[in-house]
């Protein structure tokens, strides 16, 4: 009951608003109440519990073996905490709208419940379709909301996105074939029951694989699939930028998570190497990219697009600390991004441009801005204490351990200490946007502008807050995550 | 019990009452003619639910020319929610013909505008349930015969004309392919029913050269029918000319019908390897002419006449993939969300126009008209918890089982350039503001409608299964295991 109502609490909000009730003040109240009942259902969640909890399912058709399954394990319980945290902060963050407040609102309710049911779902057809929810309030966000180029941007990433998730269908339609007549479901637990039974040919998880890993590649924006994150984060309203970049691209790694990994361990390891590969573009290439930005949003949009590096490396070595490491680093980089976009926004709002080297000063007139803005920098750095930091190191563990599974010095040792010089990048660009944006000489024509409103404050505590809580206790989440990954890291040794 | 082909003669007996009242009744206001054919539909629609049960496929006489097979029922009931829907629209649509035709009456003609469609409706009823090239022929030409008349109502406007001349031309010609074909089938088979050229066919020993020609010559005219490259040449020019609603019918009710007759005709034919190989590269074709060439257009009606084409191509990657229950389903989703396109440009285009710049802020002018077409564009696009998401499955369904990797790279590319061409529609409405700002007049029947088509995409969008069950009805079990 209590994740039915999360997942239908914002879309039943998002048309309440579509047919006249009132916009800011629905939207608000919708996205504090899931977070409300998000918050009941990790209280409640038995952490000694092996499979899924809260389930409920209501059959659709039995010829093809479908039906709406809702239900969480660790793992989608930590991505639907972040979309219900980031939801509110974005609804929080946004300001006045002139064209067509209550079809803003709606949109963005629309994605949060597009993402919100792709993580809840136990069903291969409804976690796609439900993504897909968010693929028009997208285009229209950017479209009549956006700023710059605008509409190449909305363009670009509908295309994009179209194009990815299409593949990743195909990917998915030739997983529920491969599976014997029997077993064939598309229930995701049906499948995995099936899949550690060894039940899918080799020769078929490593073609469904590739496709896998390209459609959810497009959508997280893995080099060299990455073109359209910048450019769309850029023109996107801010807090449409919050829920895309923090919230709608996890939903990519989460599918790697969920089914690519844990079903086609074959597949996972024949295409280890063009994982590597691919990722180290995201790290090295990206980041030196971002370091050449001259706009503060395109440079938050690449950087969020380096990540993903970190998060795919942690895939990538397919052990327990590693995706450990990749679930929390989810859970981080989509507070810490949604942070850095909706100062950004403020920034913004009061000084009309984000071009790096017209900006400067601000730290002066709005000082929690900055603070926010530097807590938010530091997390996105990975600095001891933040959620990004427990995380990395996770992931780096787990990716070097993997490579000391093999005898000599693997592929897999050498990406991580590339990846380490990552951290020294992010470093770079990170603390130079602060500099340029925050401190120096400012103009005098921006001498009367406010600090963030006393409201703001709040969703800004709640972000910090909880990055701050799992950088000292990661343990929180590990917790939750142990029985469901345990469990099969201990089948497939 | 009702026997099927009752339903063709009392849809067939409404057509020649609504003409003789119109010829009668002078006074009479027009749409009460087309309120009276959709409640007389309406009623031919229940009755399909009554039927006595089939006969025997082996069966002889009449019934080795017709049969009412749960594929034939299924179509039947297609054709009618079809008329009916496009009737609807022909309400909306009068005052153009009006203004086209300079008659006696100020409501002159409207009353052959509003008969036609039955008669092309009891023409597709037929062409449902046709299992013999003879039969098949005859239903066609009943439909095309109707056809030329519509297209062409508007017979003051040059663009009408031109596509009514155009299309009968055209039309003329594949019919003349198609007797030929048939022709040649019955030379080398010395059958004309189906079900025994399979027969034939099965048992081996006959050369198969003439075979093959027939088989082509078939498909060249069924191939203008549904619109596949290369004979879809006279669609953009015949769906731009003709009147709306008339467009609307070809693009569901002639192309429904052509498939139909596609998957019965092709059932004793793909023993023969070629056949199949020419259908794959006919749905290339098809697939990459009608995505391509749709994405520059910037009239809407001619937009959504190469929209017709690019979703023939996809329908026939469920024939080469031999899943009738897909073609079924996504024939299905494709009447709704044309026809729901269909109608909000006509109520639009009876305001300003059809170009794409008549769309501009129509958010701000009718947002339930817009909604409506964002509804529409989003299932012709193919987004989930849409009925033409579930279309776009199952095709593809069947092409993964099937094998067909050349068909699926194809798919993935042109459903990525529909996305563009589709979400053109929805950017003009929304993104860009109005030039005329005057609001959108609706009549309650059609808003009723649009509701109901919007919230039939969304309902078979998560729940298939009605359609499904209704072609392939489960094995009537529970009676027997009494």
């Amino acid at each position: 009951m209590i994740l039915l109502f999360i997942v239908f609490c914002p879309l039943l909000a998002a048309l309440a608003i579509l047919v006249g009730a009132p916009a800011r003040r629905t939207a608000l109240a919708a996205s504090a109440f899931t977070l409300l009942a998000t918050a009941g259902a990790v209280f409640q969640f038995d952490q000694a519990a092996q499979g899924f909890m809260f389930v409920s399912s209501l059959p659709i058709s039995a010829e093809w073996r479908l039906s709406f399954i809702l239900g969480l394990d660790g793992l989608s319980l930590i991505m639907v905490l972040l979309t219900a945290l980031v939801t509110l902060a974005a609804v929080w963050f946004t300001g006045e709208i002139k064209r067509h407040e209550h079809a803003f609102y709606a949109c963005l309710l629309f994605i949060a419940a597009g993402a919100l049911g792709a993580f809840a779902s136990l069903d291969l057809f409804f976690l796609y379709a439900f993504h897909e929810l968010a693929l028009i309030p997208t285009f229209l966000l950017i479209g009549i909301w956006g700023s710059g180029d605008r509409h190449a941007a909305a363009w670009k990433v509908t295309i994009y996105l179209a194009t990815g998730s299409f593949i990743l269908l195909l990917g998915l339609i030739l997983l529920y074939r491969s599976v014997p007549e029997a077993a064939r479901s598309f229930d995701l637990r049906v499948l995995q029951t099936a899949a550690s039974a060894g039940q899918i040919p080799v020769e078929a998880q490593r073609q469904i694989y590739l496709l896998l890993l390209i459609g959810f590649g497009i959508l997280i924006s893995l080099f060299p699939f990455h073109t359209w994150a910048p450019q769309a984060y850029a023109a996107a309203p801010a807090p449409a930028a919050m829920l895309h970049a923090g919230v709608l691209k996890k939903f990519g790694l989460y599918g790697l998570l969920r089914i690519a990994i844990p079903m086609l361990p074959e597949g996972a390891r024949h295409w280890a190497w063009l994982l590597i590969i691919l990722l180290l573009g995201n790290i090295i290439y990206v980041g030196l990219v971002t370091i050449a930005q001259k706009r503060l949003d395109w440079m938050l949009g690449y950087s969020s697009v380096m990540h993903m590096g970190y998060i795919f490396l942690g895939i990538a070595s397919a052990n327990l600390l590693g995706m450990n490491g990749a679930a929390i680093l989810m859970f981080a980089h989509g507070l810490s991004i949604a942070l850095l976009f909706a100062i950004a926004g403020q920034v913004r709002e009061r000084t009309g441009t984000l071009v790096l080297a017209d900006l400067g000063g601000l730290g002066r007139v709005m000082p929690v801005g900055a603070f926010a803005f530097g807590l938010g920098a530091f997390a996105s750095i990975g600095l001891p204490g933040f959620a990004n930091f427990s995380a990395e190191v996770m992931v780096f563990f787990g990716a070097f351990h993997k490579g000391a599974d093999f005898d000599r010095f693997h592929i897999f040792q050498i990406a991580t200490l590339l990846a380490l010089w990552g951290v020294v990048i992010s470093a770079v660009y990170m603390l130079r946007a602060y500099r340029a944006t925050f401190m120096g000489s400012m103009p005098e024509r921006w001498l009367s502008v406010p600090d963030l409103r006393q409201p703001l404050r709040l969703p800004i505590a709640l972000l910090v807050v909880a990055l701050l809580w799992l950088g000292f206790f990661p343990q929180t989440f590990v917790r939750m995550l142990a029985p469901n990954f345990g469990a099969y890291f201990s089948q497939n040794r | 019990m009702i026997t099927a082909p009752a339903l063709e003669i009392a849809v067939l007996v409404l057509g020649l009452a609504i003409l003789l009242v119109e010829a009668f009744a002078k006074d009479l206001d027009k749409r009460t003619l087309a309120l009276t054919g959709m409640i007389g539909l309406a009623g031919v629609l229940v009755a399909t639910f009554f039927l006595s049960p089939g006969t025997a496929a082996t069966a002889t006489g009449f019934w080795s020319f017709y049969t009412a097979d749960p594929l034939a029922i299924f179509f039947k009931r297609f054709a009618l929610v079809t008329t009916i829907l496009v009737l609807i629209m022909m309400i909306d649509y009068a005052p153009v013909v009006r203004q086209s035709i300079h008659g006696a009456t100020p409501e002159a003609g409207l009353g052959e505008f509003f008969a036609l469609p039955l008669f092309t409706c009891c023409g597709l009823m037929w062409m449902a349930s046709a299992i013999d090239f003879v039969m098949i022929f005859v239903s066609l030409e009943v439909v095309t015969m109707s056809f030329y008349v519509l297209v062409a109502f508007n017979r003051r406007n040059p663009a009408s004309l031109e596509a009514g001349v155009k299309y009968l031309i055209l039309s003329a010609l594949s019919t003349g392919f198609l007797v030929y074909g048939i022709t040649w089938i019955f030379g080398v088979t010395g059958e004309t029913n189906l079900e025994r050229i399979g027969a034939v066919l099965r048992s081996g020993g006959l050369e198969q050269g003439p075979v093959l020609f027939g088989i082509a010559l078939i498909l060249v005219a069924l191939g203008f029918k549904i619109a596949a490259v290369p004979f879809q040449i006279w669609v953009p020019d015949v769906y731009q000319g003709a009147p709306t609603p008339v467009t609307a019918y070809l693009s569901v009710g002639s192309k429904a019908a052509g498939f139909v007759v596609l998957l019965r005709v092709l059932g004793p034919f793909f023993i023969l390897p070629q056949v199949q190989r020419l259908l794959v590269v006919i749905a290339v074709l098809t697939l990459l002419y009608g995505n391509l060439a749709a994405l520059p257009q910037t009239n809407l009606k001619r937009l959504l006449a190469y929209s017709s084409i690019a979703h023939a191509g996809y329908l026939l990657v469920g024939v080469v993939s031999f899943s009738g229950s897909a073609v079924a389903f996504y024939l299905v989703s494709y009447l709704l969300m044309t026809t729901l396109s269909f109608a909000v440009l006509v109520v639009v285009a009876n305001q300003t126009g059809d170009r794409m710049e008549d769309f501009h802020g129509l958010s701000q002018r009718s947002p339930f008209l817009s909604f409506a077409m964002l509804v529409a564009m989003a299932s012709l696009a193919g987004i989930p918890f849409t009925a033409g998401f579930l279309g776009k499955f199952f095709i593809f369904d069947a092409a993964i089982r099937q094998h067909q990797m050349t068909l699926l790279v194809v798919g993935v590319i042109t459903v990525a350039c529909g996305f563009y061409y589709y979400l053109k529609v929805i950017r003009a409405m929304y993104w860009e503001s109005a030039t005329n700002t005057a609001s959108i007049p609706l009549s309650g029947l059609s808003r009723v409608t649009m509701i109901a088509l919007m919230l039939a995409i969304v309902v078979l969008g998560v729940y298939p299964q009605p359609i499904l069950d209704a072609l392939y009805p489960r094995p009537v079990a529970t009676a027997t295991t009494r």
